[in-house]
């Protein structure tokens, strides 16, 4: 662990004229400074910064900054932890090439998810966006069990008598045979499992909230990014998905991007009020996504 | 949180553990060569060569000198933990199955499987303090258990010897004389295969694993039930955080089905609990297989998991964690 002491350096502010140090430029590179340097730091821990910034007086300043970085033992380990930070490699270890990766900082950000969600969080904002499609569907009772069937007491995966019920054990690896079995012998055609009777219906009904209520957005800049669309667009209502396509080889930005919106109404009032503004120098078009076709 | 991916193994890991400074981890996979791991940034120290089967389990010693590892190739054997140098050999004609230094690390036990006609067995083991004085003869042989014992771990005080297994049911041994002295209760016991077991950092209580779907935390001395962590998968590891009141149990679907369904419906993540009030906390993703291992680290501020998938990942907890509410 490395601590940077600025105790032990100095800044020593020393005017000079630009003049002196770059004679050939031409006279409006006056607000131009110098990069920032770095010098070590040495084997002595010693590291120089020099620096150029302007002044109250508008005059350039040079600053010079001597830090010694030093390592400090870390506390937590024991002398003999430290002993074995420096035991050479063995075994497999010895021949051991940069470029076998052994080890690796995930990608990835994960988060120690928090389950609160299937009791409040989770279902409400499914209930939200689906709610017209559950209300047309004629079925109030949301909370239906598929293990004991009762009626809006409990979710399936929370039914108390889960262990008792005997697909349970399979639930997962195959779908419940009743349900195959009205399914699929009634027309006696292959119904996928997610589109049988009682199967969770999540999946598809994901997909159909991302096809819903979305906004294509084009004409964006090259710089705009994702949260950049989801501050624009928030004021109108609750944003459910931003998404800006990025070219897959330069990740830069194709110049389009879509927003769904959980309700209908905050995307139209957004379609109104954005489309034909100018964002980045740029007019955006802003329209209904037309529905994928697949 | 990002955690740091290890892919050192080429097979499923089976086992990990932290020595007592919690600067090291050791991995243990169905390859054949167990590995030791800086625990802070991932990178190898090291690999133990010498087995020629799965590695099933492995303990360190308290000052970090010896390591015992079991393996299927029915031997268990004593590393130098610096070198990686073989020490020496257990020969036994089933496979071995887990392996635990006492305190004092002047005992070891080490379990084999039933195997051909022979059933499954507890063996202790003197370890001597020089290598060159070690012996292969067992101090006791304990048996009758049915089916393999997955875990076998020392009592307070060196005094008893705890073992679990395919049979579901823990027993409790005296570890001088070699009788049962109790087994839990089958009522509150679990109904299928014990697949793990950690002893808190204080050894007053341990925690079990089962493929019930279920966790439960026991009495060392009194076999008691204390607490059960019921979950919705069959649980493969489990650990107990010596810093917090919490339990990680990892585990998934059967490796066999794991193919034939999406990741997420195997539930492949560590699931946090807490370990008074019994309600899960959290879930931390990332396996593409089921948990098989799982380790505290000794200082509470990390933990790794090893997976179906070969990797082991090592998490080191974000600050928020510490100030979880329920």
């Amino acid at each position: 662990m490395a601590l940077v002491r600025p105790g032990s350096g100095s800044a020593q502010p020393a005017k000079l004229r630009w003049g002196e140090l770059e004679e050939d430029d031409g006279e409006d590179l006056d607000f131009l400074l110098p990069p920032k340097q770095v010098i070590g730091p040495d084997e002595n821990g010693i590291k120089k910064v020099i620096e150029y910034k302007f002044n109250e007086d508008g005059n350039k300043v040079k600053i010079t900054t001597t830090t010694r970085t030093r390592k400090l033992a870390n506390a937590r380990l024991s002398k003999r932890a430290v002993e074995r930070r420096s035991w050479p490699k063995f075994g497999d270890a010895v021949h051991e090439d940069v470029g076998a990766r052994l080890t690796m900082v995930s990608t990835e950000e994960i988060l120690l998810e928090r389950p609160r969600a299937p009791g409040s969080k989770a279902e409400e904002p499914k209930a939200g966006g689906d709610s017209l499609a559950q209300l047309g569907k004629g079925g109030a009772a949301l909370k239906l069990c598929r293990t004991c069937g009762k009626k809006g007491d409990h979710w399936t995966s929370q039914c108390p008598y889960k262990d008792l019920a005997p697909q349970a054990e399979a639930f997962s690896d195959k779908p419940p045979t009743s349900d195959a079995a009205t399914g699929a012998a009634g027309t006696g055609k292959y119904v996928p499992p997610s589109v049988r009777a009682g199967a969770d219906r999540t999946g598809s009904d994901m997909r159909r909230r991302n096809d819903e209520n979305s906004v294509r957005v084009t004409n964006l800049s090259e710089d705009t990014r994702e949260p950049d669309l989801l501050e624009l667009f928030r004021p109108f209502g609750a944003v459910s998905r931003v998404y800006v396509a990025l070219d897959k080889n330069t990740s830069i930005s194709r110049g389009f991007g879509f927003v769904n919106f959980v309700n209908r109404e905050d995307a139209q009032r957004a379609i109104n009020k954005l489309n034909g503004y100018g964002y980045d120098n740029l007019i955006l078009r802003v329209e209904w996504a037309t529905p994928r076709t697949n | 949180m990002r955690p740091i991916l290890m892919k050192g193994h080429e097979r499923p890991l089976t086992f990990l553990k932290y020595n007592r400074d919690g600067d090291l981890l050791f991995s243990c996979a169905k390859d054949h060569n167990p590995t030791v791991w800086f625990a802070d940034n991932g990178e190898r120290l090291g690999t133990y060569r010498g087995h020629n089967g799965a590695v099933w389990c492995c303990d360190v010693s308290r000052d970090s000198a010896r390591l015992i590892t079991g393996s299927a190739d029915q031997t268990a054997k004593l590393w130098n933990v610096q070198t990686g140098q073989q020490l020496f050999t257990f020969n036994f004609d089933s496979p071995a199955r887990a392996v635990d230094f006492s305190v004092g690390d002047r005992l070891a036990v080490i379990t084999t499987d039933p195997f051909m006609e022979l059933s499954s067995a507890i063996h202790v083991k003197r370890i001597a303090n020089d290598p060159a004085d070690q012996v292969g003869e067992s101090a006791l042989i304990l048996k009758g258990p049915q089916g393999r014992i997955n875990r076998a771990v020392w009592g307070p005080l060196n005094r008893t010897i705890i073992s679990a297994g395919e049979d579901a049911v823990i027993r409790i041994w005296d570890s001088e004389t070699g009788k049962l002295l109790k087994e839990n209760d089958k009522e509150v016991g679990h109904k299928k295969t014990i697949t793990s077991l950690a002893k808190s950092v204080d050894g007053s209580h341990f925690l079990t694993g089962s493929l019930d779907k279920s966790a439960k935390l026991w009495d060392i001395r009194t076999l008691t039930l204390i607490k059960t962590y019921v979950t919705e998968r069959p649980v493969n590891a489990v650990a107990m955080s010596p810093l917090l009141d919490h339990v990680v149990l990892g585990g998934g679907q059967d490796a066999s089905a794991v193919t034939t369904t999406d990741h997420r419906a195997g539930k492949f993540e560590a699931k946090f609990y807490d370990k008074v009030l019994q309600e899960e906390i959290g879930g931390v993703k990332g396996h593409f297989g089921p948990i098989n291992a799982l380790a505290f680290n000794p200082d509470g501020k990390s933990f790794s998991s090893g997976g179906e998938d070969g990797y082991v990942r090592l998490h080191h907890f974000d600050s928020d964690y510490f100030n979880i509410k329920i």
